[in-house]
């Protein structure tokens, strides 16, 4: 690991602090467990393993449990992404307009090889999605927390520019 | 002078082409140039290829702009947009384009006419007609109004809305809920996601009746975690709705209680099956429950629970403020009312299209859609997500209604059409939807969970001509198992997209004319 993505990991401190005002915002809700996860995914990046035991003393159930439910929903990650997170839709909709060739174009620019892979440097992570209800406008893609359709490995690219 | 009301949609569609940056360029411009505009944040009207679709109020009614980018914005002004000038992105008075006037707006009739989050809005185009009328009413004439009109589940499973509610109502039970399926995962549909950003209080009104029919004081909105705008937009209508009354303990001073939450799914395709979904919101794995029993008596929390879709929702307010007759007047046979079709994939003109059932795949795709973006012939329309059939040029001609689908093996779902051009690879797509099965397989019966691998397995070998006759029999053999002994549609209809394929274009799969002959 180079030291750009061991800086994503976060310092036992910020995690235990993040978990115990999620904790306390939202344990008392009925089916709190992915309100929680959401909730310190949001702010952390991911859902660290320290936390597991936390989240499940706070809820009454087993860290197998919460483990079971982290790793079920492809939401939710266990490990950072890289600081800059590129969805390519893989669905039927996008394929027919190039999504494939999307998401290898995004993979092979940034080098990010594999489902959830992300560049050696940490910069980026280019993963899947299944659908961002954008078909209309196929193919379609989410930089960050920016949508973008209708596009084409050359727009991608002025996409990526304008990021970095 | 005074203001010029400028609309610039704020759904996801939009805002993927730029929408926000035309929105704030427009301002600056035109207040740059001492035109006195008011940026209105509006819904789509869902005719996409437009988008970012910019309208102006004039004397004349709205006049339309599109698409419109940021490049545009000084010629447009240029041009004089604001008193709806010419320009070669002009598109006339809105209400007149023939892609919209030919429709059928009982569901979206608010679409990109309204501020989504604007009650005043909301009820001078109709809002909350419906709900009154039920507060009028007694629980079970409600029910009876929903079963009257015929409305089915347009998730995709059809079933009749009013039985769901009228079977919650009759439960005993302290606590029962209504929970809204808003996890859209089916490829080519969005129009879940449009009713939410850009109409929410017609999902809101829609639930309050549901919980006034069926005697449920909580309820609960399941919105997939793409659709972040979406959950946002809805929690802010909620505390709207709740300010003014809509919602709350005493909904509109009727006594009656009614609390509602948006939650926030986690990116699992099977969690749009009710039961999966339910386990979701318990906070569990999304695994798929058996039936019966039904969640209609046990449901959430083992509690008696009405689950529909957004549309179904969304088509009560309709049926409750103008009667079951009215809305049953639409659509043919026991396909009662209006579905918005969602036009998606390789398409010209795609977008949404809100019609009677009834209406064709061809007039869909061709008068509708203008044909393929890429201008090449189409080869096969998927329709009803990705456990929905493809269907090939000989079956387009087939009214579009659950029953006559149903009849030649297809769904008509959640009334998406993903449209593939000549160079689709039949094949390939088959394989993707085995992919697709075992990626998003719950894993709980093991036709779903073990056969979608398989599948993949069989129909690389098929590609590939490794004993291709044998796998060909192999693959049918496992599609009936999988259809035949799934818990649920994710491994009981994958095989559908499947075998589609294969019988219509086994060319795809290297499989000539003579081969079937000899099959």
């Amino acid at each position: 690991m180079s030291s750009t993505t061991a800086s994503l990991i976060k310092a036992p401190a910020e995690i235990a602090a993040t978990v115990a005002r999620v904790l306390d915002e939202r344990a008392q809700l009925d089916g709190a467990l992915l309100p929680i996860l959401h909730g310190v995914q949001d702010e952390l990046g991911y859902i660290p393993a320290s936390s597991v035991g936390t989240i499940a003393q706070a809820l009454n159930l087993s860290r197998a449990e919460v483990h079971g439910v982290i790793t079920y929903y492809h939401h939710f990650r266990g490990e950072p992404a890289g600081k800059c997170v590129v969805q390519v839709c893989r669905a039927e909709s996008c394929r027919a307009m190039g999504g494939e060739e999307l998401l290898a174009h995004a993979r092979q620019k940034l080098g990010c090889h594999g489902e959830h892979g992300m560049s050696d440097d940490g910069a980026f992570s280019v993963e899947p999605v299944y659908c961002l209800g954008l078909c209309a406008s196929s193919p379609a893609l989410m930089v960050g927390e920016k949508l973008h359709a209708r596009m084409s490995p050359a727009k991608l690219d002025k996409v990526l520019e304008a990021q970095a | 002078m005074s203001t010029v009301k400028v609309y610039v949609p704020r759904d996801s569609a939009a805002l993927a082409v730029g929408a926000d940056e035309v929105a704030d360029s427009i301002l600056a411009q035109c207040t740059a140039c001492g035109l006195d505009v008011q940026v209105i944040r509006n819904s789509s009207r869902g005719l996409f290829w437009l988008e970012p679709m910019v309208e102006v109020e004039t004397a004349q009614g709205r006049i339309g702009y599109g698409p419109v980018s940021v490049e545009d914005v000084p010629k447009l002004i240029e041009a004089g947009f604001t008193t709806g000038g010419a320009h070669a992105l002009c598109l006339g008075p809105v209400e007149e384009l023939a892609y919209l006037k030919k429709q059928q707006r009982l569901t979206f009739a608010r679409a990109g006419i309204t501020d989504p989050l604007s009650l005043p809005d909301y009820e001078v185009h109709g809002g909350w007609a419906g709900l009154r009328a039920a507060l009028a009413m007694q629980p079970d004439e409600i029910w009876q109004a929903i079963l009257d009109s015929g409305l089915r589940g347009r998730g995709g499973a059809a079933f009749p809305a009013g039985i769901k509610w009228r079977t919650v109502a009759q439960a005993q039970a302290k606590q029962k809920y209504v929970v809204c399926n808003a996890d859209e995962g089916d490829s080519g549909t969005f129009a879940d996601r449009m009713v939410i950003e850009g109409d929410p209080y017609m999902l809101i009104e829609g639930m309050t009746i549901a919980a006034i029919a069926s005697g449920a004081t909580k309820g609960f909105v399941y919105i997939r975690s793409e659709y972040p705008l979406a959950v946002q937009v809805l929690k802010e209508a909620i505390v709207h709705a709740r300010v003014a009354g809509f919602l709350g303990q005493n909904v509109l001073g009727s006594g009656r209680a009614f609390e509602l939450e948006a939650r926030m799914a986690a990116g699992s395709y099977v969690c749009g099956e009710e039961t999966a979904m339910l386990e979701s919101l318990e906070g569990k794995r999304g695994v798929v429950r058996a039936k019966p029993p039904v969640p209609a008596l046990v449901g959430l929390f083992g509690q008696p629970t009405v689950i529909n879709n957004v549309l179904t929702y969304a088509a009560a307010p309709t049926i409750l403020a103008k009667g079951a007759a009215f809305y049953k007047n639409y659509g043919v046979g026991r396909s009662t009312g209006t579905l918005p079709f969602q036009l998606a994939g390789n398409i010209k003109n795609g977008g949404l299209v809100e019609l009677a059932f009834g209406v064709t795949l061809r007039e869909l795709v061709f008068e509708y859609g203008g044909g393929t973006a890429t201008g090449r012939a189409v080869k096969a329309v998927q329709v009803g997500g990705p456990l929905g059939t493809y269907l090939p040029e000989s079956q387009w001609d087939i009214p579009l209604d659950y029953e006559a689908y149903a009849k030649v093996g297809a769904v008509v779902g959640h009334g998406g059409l993903v449209v593939h051009d000549e160079t689709a690879d039949l094949a390939g797509l088959a394989r993707y939807a085995m992919e697709f099965c075992a990626f998003e397989s719950c894993g709980k019966c093991t036709p779903c969970r073990i056969g979608s691998t398989r599948g993949v397995e069989v129909i690389d070998k098929i590609i590939a001509n490794h004993q291709r006759a044998q796998q060909v029999i192999l693959l049918r053999d496992l599609c009936d198992t999988m259809m035949g002994g799934s818990l649920c549609a994710m491994g009981g209809m994958t095989p559908y997209p499947v075998l589609s394929a294969l019988n219509h274009f086994p060319q795809d799969f290297g499989i000539s004319s003579d081969d079937r002959a000899a099959a």
